[in-house]
């Protein structure tokens, strides 16, 4: 009964949103609001229609009912209370169910947040908010149906991938789709401000903190699959390249350089058809993402299932931009610019130039995901490129990003005079120089290394120049320490949240910086009572124990870290061999520290427990990633407190 | 648009082309079947080698981290070395990618070999899950 009740559901919700993207439409059109009235309910119906989707199907998976297909293939009667409830958006079906119910909820809070504001924009923002959730309800319907029954119904069911049992799986789906979702709703207004032709700044005042926020849960996506990447894959890294990754990857590089360009059309009014364009991108860049995974046209370690879903999504994305297209060019007039760039000494430059690093650095990530598509069809020759493709071309760019970082924010508008240069760069260029010099003669040789860090500290320098500066002005003007610093962040909050977010992305750029060029590894065959050394650890192997949990077998090989570094630190990297499997899973073991971290995985071993073996990894600066991940947390929620008004 | 800002763009997207075209013809890597790979291997250069691990030629000595064995595409067969454990995915009779160069000498040297994740699972294999209760009982009786 209840995938019956939840199909039903499913269907009318597509109904729904069908009804209530033309009724928008055509209220937007003829400026009749009890039409749009009419398609808030829609909109509030498919919301209350796709939550009780989702509550069914949470329920199927709780009460183990196996006659649902999506079900039966996700889960067992071992699978633990909380992962039947994570295993909901496990794989595909469940995945565009909980992608839905986000577009939903943000639909709704547009109607709440927007209903009586945007007067011109808002049905027509509504109508595309609507069209998107129509979109993915007939993905649903289709070509995923997740309610499908299965015939006859097993007695158990195959399991939740064992990769998926880990508590990542709760935060970064949730966050990566929140963000790639956040997107529909900038991309909704600029398609509004298109088809109204209003093409001034309100659809960019009325997105700004939409942006933010989908900017936000997108990055924190993409750190909560680093960090899951690091524990549970048991490669030792946080990033690979793949092409699921990059996937994400590219509308945040779209997105952030979108969030800087809105500051250039706000200020001077220029970049007009520039940040239509990054919008729209952006949001076709979601979808592309999910085209390039799903589909299975590109080899990944993910290696999702295969099936028509790719189709709809390569027809979606064709439809979105053939209409984005025509409407840029209906609209090309109101486009132009009103501001000019005067310098190439200025703050406009520096933000223009941070975009077209960022784009070329969402270009070379496309390139590269691509490429094997691209070489098959034109050479007839199946080549990739790797990691070293991508690190090779995106380091300079990022370098080239970290220095604008640290220009744009201070550098003048319209044209930078030498006064305000040295005012402003003076003391960051000395640190950044003695920095390097420092390094350098710390003994550190990878010219790489020591450039990044130096241009990181000169970033942080810029930054804390301003603060310094803008502090102490507080002070003079008679105000005390402490209150003086927290009532500048909290009265430019969007400048200084800016900031804060900025330093977390430097320190996770020195996480990245010094893992990639210090750290180092070992792999070992110990017999017990054994120790092996690496980077000033002596570790002991101490023997191998089984044991039985409750959807799994566990063998654990426990290790002593002997003398020395870290010494009496047990780490205990285990097997775990499910059913279901073919082969065990890797359950790795680490001591995180500030500076490094010692990182276990227990490769072969012997069955009597006599010997194993293990790859050891001493990884440094790794923590700095995460640090940086809660640094821009912080920022992020500065820069979305409302603004206040000025004390004049 | 001013020139000096157009000129600006252009150098970059030149600079952005010439790093794009070195960056793939340095890390080119081509992915190849044993047959294909059996006919014309060149030395040095980057494969990715998939196949079927044959049954009965994987040879894994812990001791010096050897691990051998032998791909085949059901036409040919390649011998691959890699040093390091056999990864999780590995096995006889299963498919496999492995990345390296051609070694001259006359076998496939393996920097890495390929775990595939996949989302959707086989069938509860009954060999493989006798194996892990004999584990089990070994690794119990054995103690700690």
């Amino acid at each position: 009964m209840i995938p019956e009740l939840g199909a039903g559901a499913l269907a009318v919700a597509l109904a729904l949103a069908v009804y209530g993207c033309v009724a928008a439409a055509v209220g937007g059109r003829t400026g009749r609001p009890a039409l749009v009235e009419s398609a808030q309910h829609a909109a509030l119906g498919v919301f209350t229609l796709v939550t009780v989707c989702l509550g069914l199907l949470a329920y199927a998976f709780l009460t183990f009912d196996f006659s649902v297909r999506y079900v039966a293939s996700n889960t067992n009667l071992g699978t633990p209370f909380y992962y039947r409830l994570t295993a909901v958006w496990g794989a595909l079906e469940g995945s565009i169910v909980l992608w839905a119910w986000m577009l939903s909820i943000y639909t709704l809070i547009v109607v709440l947040r927007h209903r009586t504001g945007a007067r011109d924009l808002y049905p027509w923002a509504l109508a595309v908010m609507l069209g998107v959730l129509s979109f993915f309800l007939l993905v649903m319907t289709v070509p995923a149906p997740v309610f499908q029954r299965l015939s006859p119904i097993p007695a158990d069911g195959r399991g939740l991938n064992p990769l998926l049992e880990d508590s990542g799986m709760i935060t970064h789906p949730v966050a990566l789709y929140l963000g790639f979702t956040g997107f529909t709703v900038p991309f909704a207004f600029a398609i509004a401000a298109l088809v109204t032709g209003r093409m001034g700044d309100a659809w960019i005042a009325t997105t700004r903190r939409w942006t933010i926020t989908a900017w936000y849960f997108l990055s924190l996506g993409l750190l909560i699959g680093g960090w899951w990447s690091y524990h549970v894959l048991g490669w030792g890294g946080y990033w690979a390249w793949d092409p699921v990754e990059n996937a994400a990857f590219m509308p945040w590089l779209t997105g952030t350089a979108f969030l800087h360009s809105v500051m250039i059309q706000e200020r001077r009014r220029m970049l007009r058809l520039w940040n239509v364009a990054l919008v729209v991108l952006t949001f076709a860049l979601t979808l592309f993402g999910t085209f390039l995974t799903r589909s299975g046209v590109i080899a990944s370690v993910h290696a999702f299932t295969q099936g028509s879903i790719g189709v709809f999504f390569l027809s979606f994305l064709g439809v979105v931009l053939l209409l984005a297209l025509a409407l840029l060019a209906w609209r090309w007039d109101t486009l132009g610019a009103q501001g000019e760039l005067d310098s190439v000494v200025s703050r406009e430059s520096a933000f223009l130039l941070n975009n077209v690093l960022l784009v070329a650095a969402a270009f070379t990530v496309f390139f590269g995901t691509v490429f094997p598509l691209l070489s098959e069809a034109v050479r007839g020759v199946k080549v990739s490129v790797g990691a070293p493709f991508f690190n090779q071309v995106n380091v300079p760019l990022f370098l080239g990003l970290v220095f604008l970082m640290g220009v744009g924010p201070l550098i003048a508008w319209r044209r930078a005079s030498l006064e305000n240069l040295k005012r402003n760069f003076l003391w960051p260029v000395a640190i950044g120089v003695v920095a390097a010099a420092v390094f350098w003669l710390a003994g550190v040789r990878s010219t790489l290394a020591v450039l990044t860090l130096a241009l990181t500290l000169f970033t942080a320098a810029t930054i804390a120049v301003d603060v310094v500066r803008a502090t102490r002005a507080r002070l003079r003007a008679g105000e005390r320490f402490p209150g003086a610093l927290g009532a500048l962040l909290l009265r430019h909050n969007r400048r200084y949240g800016g900031f804060v977010v900025h330093l977390g992305i430097l320190v996770v750029a020195i996480g990245v910086t010094g893992s990639q060029a210090w750290s180092v590894q070992t792999e070992t065959t110990l017999k017990r009572g054994e120790t092996a050394n690496l980077a000033g650890y002596r570790v002991r192997f101490d023997g191998l124990a089984a044991s039985e949990e409750s959807n799994h077998f566990k063998v654990t090989g426990t290790f002593t870290v002997a003398e020395g570094r870290g010494a009496g630190a047990v780490l205990q990297p285990a097997k775990k061999f499910y059913p279901q499997e073919q082969s065990p899973i890797a359950d790795v073991d680490y001591r995180l520290g500030f500076l490094e971290d010692l990182y276990m995985v227990l490769g072969d071993f012997a069955r009597d427990g006599s010997q194993a073996t293990v790859r050891m990894q001493v990884n440094r600066l790794v923590s700095w990633i995460w640090i940086g991940g809660a640094i821009l947390t912080l920022g992020t929620l500065l820069a979305l407190v409302p603004e206040r008004r000025r004390a004049a | 648009m001013k020139p000096k800002f157009v000129v600006g763009i252009a150098v970059i997207a030149v600079a952005l082309g010439y790093m794009i075209y070195a960056g793939v013809t340095q890390s080119a890597v081509y992915f190849v079947t044993p047959s294909e790979l059996g006919s014309d291997a060149v030395a040095g250069k980057a494969y990715r080698l998939g196949g079927m691990v044959e049954r009965g030629s994987v040879k894994w000595e812990p001791g010096n981290l050897s691990l051998t064995f032998a791909l085949s595409d059901g036409k040919k067969t390649v011998p691959v070395r890699h040093k390091g454990a056999p990864p999780d995915l590995f096995g006889e009779g299963r498919g496999a990618v492995v990345e390296g160069s051609w070694n001259p000498e006359g076998y496939f040297r393996a920097t890495h070999i390929m775990a595939k994740h996949s989302e959707e699972y086989k069938a509860p294999h009954d060999t493989s899950q006798s194996g892990v209760k004999e584990l089990m009982r070994t690794l119990s009786g054995s103690g700690k």
